[in-house]
């Protein structure tokens, strides 16, 4: 895949079609991947990479690129592609001045996942999509690329691209039968108190760094509300630790309805805080209140939390429906 | 050098958290990362390498309150909140935070003295630990570092089934002879065989060779007009994880708080990545992500040795090269410019 | 003496000159009716008002002044805002003073002085002219040009008129931007009006205003035949704690907060264009 890949960004380029490509550079570990402009052949040649350890999630850099001269190729994964089109909806992205070509994805290794099950010194990683071979600096050992997956991978929704001009490798479908609310009905389950404990000690760990906000497509906003310190909602550093936990439920609400589930906010996160399980909660109430949806599947569908029907649950009724919290 | 053995470490923690904190790496099973924890009985030194955060908490908080405001009318009245730190000891500091503590030292014990951090600074004690399996990340040695040989109040390794404490100051001699009743005196054996076998391990970091010759003072201009800073930075999402888990970024933001009953003027950790981070009332002098990420390794690389003799601000912890979002990190930056040079 | 760098005095605003449209001048002293701590001229004190902010000022009076200090304060900002809207007997918090000096006491000593300022820029080097005016012996010749840009905008413009230009040691050159009805002095930029000028070349310049202007006028001065070693300026506006430390104020390997404000011209240059 990636020599094709290369090879169709070459000719773009060489056609003048797109002036730059959006794609993953190679690091120093095999891991270590860095999503990365290339304007060159010689660069595509010496650092594009695209294998089972390309996690980055590239749509949102599309919002600066699609500004510059010239159109930019970007190469999607399929849940790239619903942050695509959910960008598109959202009228952030130039449209005309992207090329893109969706790419097979068959879920990607994640090296927070690997390092978990007790590895440590790696320095190479390879998959040949069955399995991982990992060399350490104390030795090499094999797995199962499946246990090499992050859970958002594991419970992958779709391996259908939503959006594309140019597909490369074989379309794949809607994955119905995923498992990605196992966890928040878990959380649902608990008591209130245990519901509060779990996300107090979960959210003490926060940082504060911005890196879940900072890569979401969904938060696009040019001025953040907690940048700006005229909104009265200011907050850089936590003045005591509840606030911090305000900002990662202010910002769950904000992307509700337009979070597709990528994931990318847990794989950032430095502390390890499954900040996706706030969002599928909001997918979740979604469905069972205003009937299946999923953000970015369509872009022309107008989104239930922006669409007023007779047919729209009162806040009474949604605590008839289960009363579920 | 003293000793005691492994399994007598729960007699040593007991008897140094009964009379003052005692903060020791932990495993944290909810993100399964080691972080610094308070001892108390149950708790067991964790075996991980470092912890997710660094231990520059101890002595510069993510936030800290500076002082209190009472506000009437138009008269104000401010409060010095400020009290005696209690003692406390670090247990576990690995080579590189150890470090790290000089290169903070001198930003906030310089003139003026920064009594918050001071303070902290005073009443800690800080125990080391040597290094046995260093990451593929670990670039310590190119800063000079001796991960088997960690500096701090005690210095301490643990090899076979013991652990060998020697102390480096005032403050690590009186911390031993507190606890002088649980140590036995011993020779330096099973430490120097340790440190011969690792030292082994040392020789096949990956970023073991990292090249900082060209990161000098007259190399300023030359490195701040690098072409590569644009292709370097292209990525970068302008989050603050790099800067938040460095032990040694210590950029930091004042705040005031309105509780309502008065204001509370706090410290937080800011970072040089964020957008508004130079901007105020007159305009931003760093528009751009170029030229925030620039600021970062320049500073670390160039801007804090010009001003502390040679000494570089990252001690090669590879905190950041293991949780950048993008995998962009100082090992990169030092390998780009470095062929550039 | 345990230095508290972050713990601020609490000052009391005793009077408030309206200077411009947008420019207040502000009279501080201590509760106890002194002044709140000494400077020299060119250094800056950190003003703010709990809840709403703290910025830095450079202390517009002379050090010679043993009564109070003033701070000459555009308002461009929040707390500067919220200062204009103060009355007297209004209670600030203060700290500092940060930063070095004009070299007054050594480079600037026994040399003839030209000010060159625009704006709002006059704040920082009113302190050093009434301190050269109240040191008159221990220096050569002083000139001030000074531009705004209307006669409304010119900030101190009653000391101007009734103190400086009447101080037979001291050539006042006045200019606006615009023609304007009951102005009969210069009309046009400080840049260009330097140029006509054309000041004597052994003269030491201390030049301060928006940025442009001070592009502009550094480069006329050149022109002219001055060299960037003569020409001094002050960079307060990027210090930001004050104490060198919170990591914003660098330019390069300097810090403003404790290598400046105030620069040479000459040592700027040797610096990355990040200012």
């Amino acid at each position: 895949m990636q020599s094709e890949m290369i090879k169709r960004a070459k000719e773009l380029l060489a056609s003048g079609e797109v002036a730059r490509v959006v794609g993953w550079k190679a690091g120093e570990f095999d891991y270590d991947i860095t999503p990365g402009v290339f304007t060159t052949a010689e660069e595509l040649d010496s650092a594009f990479l695209y294998n089972d350890l390309c996690e980055a999630n590239l749509s949102k850099y599309m919002i600066a690129q699609s500004r510059k001269e010239g159109k930019t190729l970007v190469f999607l994964k399929p849940c790239d592609t619903y942050s695509f089109s959910q960008l598109l909806k959202e009228h952030r992205i130039l449209r005309e001045n992207v090329y893109v070509i969706g790419v097979p994805c068959d879920g990607k290794v994640d090296v927070d996942t690997v390092k978990a099950t007790g590895l440590t010194g790696i320095c190479s990683m390879t998959s040949d999509g069955e399995t991982v071979t990992v060399k350490t600096l104390y030795g090499d050992s094999t797995m199962s690329k499946a246990d090499a997956m992050s859970e958002r991978c594991i419970n992958c929704k779709s391996k259908k691209h939503v959006v594309y001009d140019e597909l490369l490798g074989e379309e794949g479908d809607v994955v119905a039968d995923n498992h990605r609310f196992d966890m928040v009905e878990k959380i649902e389950a608990m008591t209130p108190d245990e519901r509060f404990e779990f996300w107090r000690n979960e959210l003490s760990r926060c940082i504060r760094c911005n890196a879940c906000r900072n890569v979401c497509p969904a938060c696009s906003c040019e001025k953040c509300v907690f940048d700006n310190e005229q909104s009265g909602a200011f907050n850089k550093g936590a003045s005591d630790s509840f606030e911090e936990n305000m900002f990662h439920i202010i910002r769950a609400f904000h992307v509700a309805g337009r979070c597709t589930d990528c994931g990318e906010c847990s794989r950032v996160c430095p502390q390890n805080i499954p900040l996706h399980l706030l969002n599928r909660k909001f997918i979740k109430d979604i469905n069972e209140l205003y009937g299946e949806y999923q953000a970015g599947e369509n872009a022309d569908e107008r989104a239930p939390l922006n669409t007023f029907t007779t047919e729209d649950v009162e806040p009474s009724i949604v605590y008839e429906r289960g009363g579920k919290q | 050098m003293f000793t005691l053995p492994v399994s007598k470490l729960n007699d040593l923690f007991a008897a140094v958290a009964s009379t003052r904190k005692l903060y020791l790496p932990v495993d944290d099973e909810a993100s399964g990362h080691a972080e610094y924890k308070v001892w108390h009985e149950g708790v067991t030194l964790s075996n991980a390498l470092n912890t997710a955060r660094s231990a520059k908490d101890f002595f510069f908080p993510q936030t800290e309150n500076l002082v209190d405001f009472k506000m009437e009318g138009k008269t104000i009245e401010v409060i010095d909140t400020r009290t005696e730190s209690e003692d406390f000891v670090v247990f576990g500091v690995r080579a590189c935070d150890a470090r790290s503590f000089d290169i903070l030292d001198r930003v906030f014990l310089a003139e003026p003295v920064d009594s918050y951090y001071k303070n902290r600074r005073e009443h800690g004690v800080i125990v080391t630990l040597a290094c046995t399996r260093p990451e593929e990340t670990c670039f310590c040695t190119v800063f000079g570092i001796d991960p088997t040989n960690p500096a701090g109040d005690v210095s301490g390794w643990i090899a076979g089934e013991n652990l060998y404490l020697s102390a480096n100051t005032e403050k690590g001699e009186a911390f031993l002879s507190s606890v002088s009743k649980l140590l036995a005196e011993s020779d330096d054996e099973a430490v120097k065989a340790q440190q011969a076998e690792v030292k082994e391990i040392l020789k096949k970091l990956p970023l073991g060779s990292l090249d900082l010759t060209p990161f000098k003072p007259e190399n300023l201009l030359k490195l701040f007009d690098s072409k590569r800073w644009k292709d370097l930075s292209e990525a970068c999402l302008g989050c603050g994880s790099c800067t938040f888990v460095c032990p040694t970024c210590q950029c930091y933001d004042i705040r005031d708080f309105d509780t309502g009953h008065g204001i509370k003027r706090y410290r937080c950790w800011d970072s040089c990545m964020y957008s508004d981070f130079t901007r105020m009332a007159h305009g931003n002098p760093r528009l751009t992500q170029v030229e925030r990420f620039r600021q970062r390794f320049m500073h670390k690389l160039v801007y804090y040795p010009s001003n502390n003799e040679g000494i570089y601000s990252c001690v090669g912890c590879g905190r950041c090269l293991a949780k950048c979002p993008i995998s962009m990190n100082i090992a990169k930056v030092i390998k780009a410019l470095g062929e550039e040079a | 003496m345990d230095l508290e760098t972050l713990i601020p005095k609490v000052g009391v605003v005793t009077d408030i000159r309206i200077d411009t449209p947008d420019v207040k001048t502000f009279r501080v002293v201590g509760l106890d009716g002194n002044k709140l701590f000494e400077h020299m001229p060119g250094q800056c004190a950190m003003l703010s008002i709990p809840g709403v902010g703290e910025a830095m000022f450079s202390i517009t009076s002379s050090p010679t002044n043993k009564e109070f200090m003033e701070f000459s304060i555009k308002k461009c900002g929040c707390l500067t805002s919220w200062l204009h809207m103060m009355e007297p007997g209004q209670q600030i918090t203060v700290r500092g003073p940060y930063g070095n000096a004009f070299p007054v006491e050594t480079a600037l000593k026994g040399k003839d002085l030209l000010f060159i300022a625009g704006g709002i820029g006059l704040a920082p080097l009113r302190s050093v002219i009434n301190y050269v005016r109240d040191k008159r012996d221990q220096y050569g010749d002083i000139q001030v040009i000074y531009g705004s840009r209307s006669k409304a905008d010119l900030v101190d413009y009653q000391e101007i008129i009734n103190e400086w230009m009447a101080d037979p040691g001291v050539e006042v050159n006045l200019t606006i931007d615009r023609e304007e009805e009951g102005w009969d002095g210069h009309v046009g930029f400080v840049p260009n009006f330097v140029k006509e000028l054309s000041p004597d070349l052994n003269k030491t310049v201390l030049l301060c205003g928006p940025p442009i202007m001070i592009k502009f006028t550094l480069a006329g001065l050149k022109e002219l035949g001055f060299t960037e070693t003569q020409v001094y300026t002050t960079m307060e506006l990027r210090m930001k704690c004050g104490v060198g430390k919170c990591g914003r104020c660098n330019i390069g390997d300097k810090y403003v907060c404790k290598d400046g404000p105030v620069f040479r011209f000459d040592e700027l240059d040797e610096l990355p264009n990040e200012y």
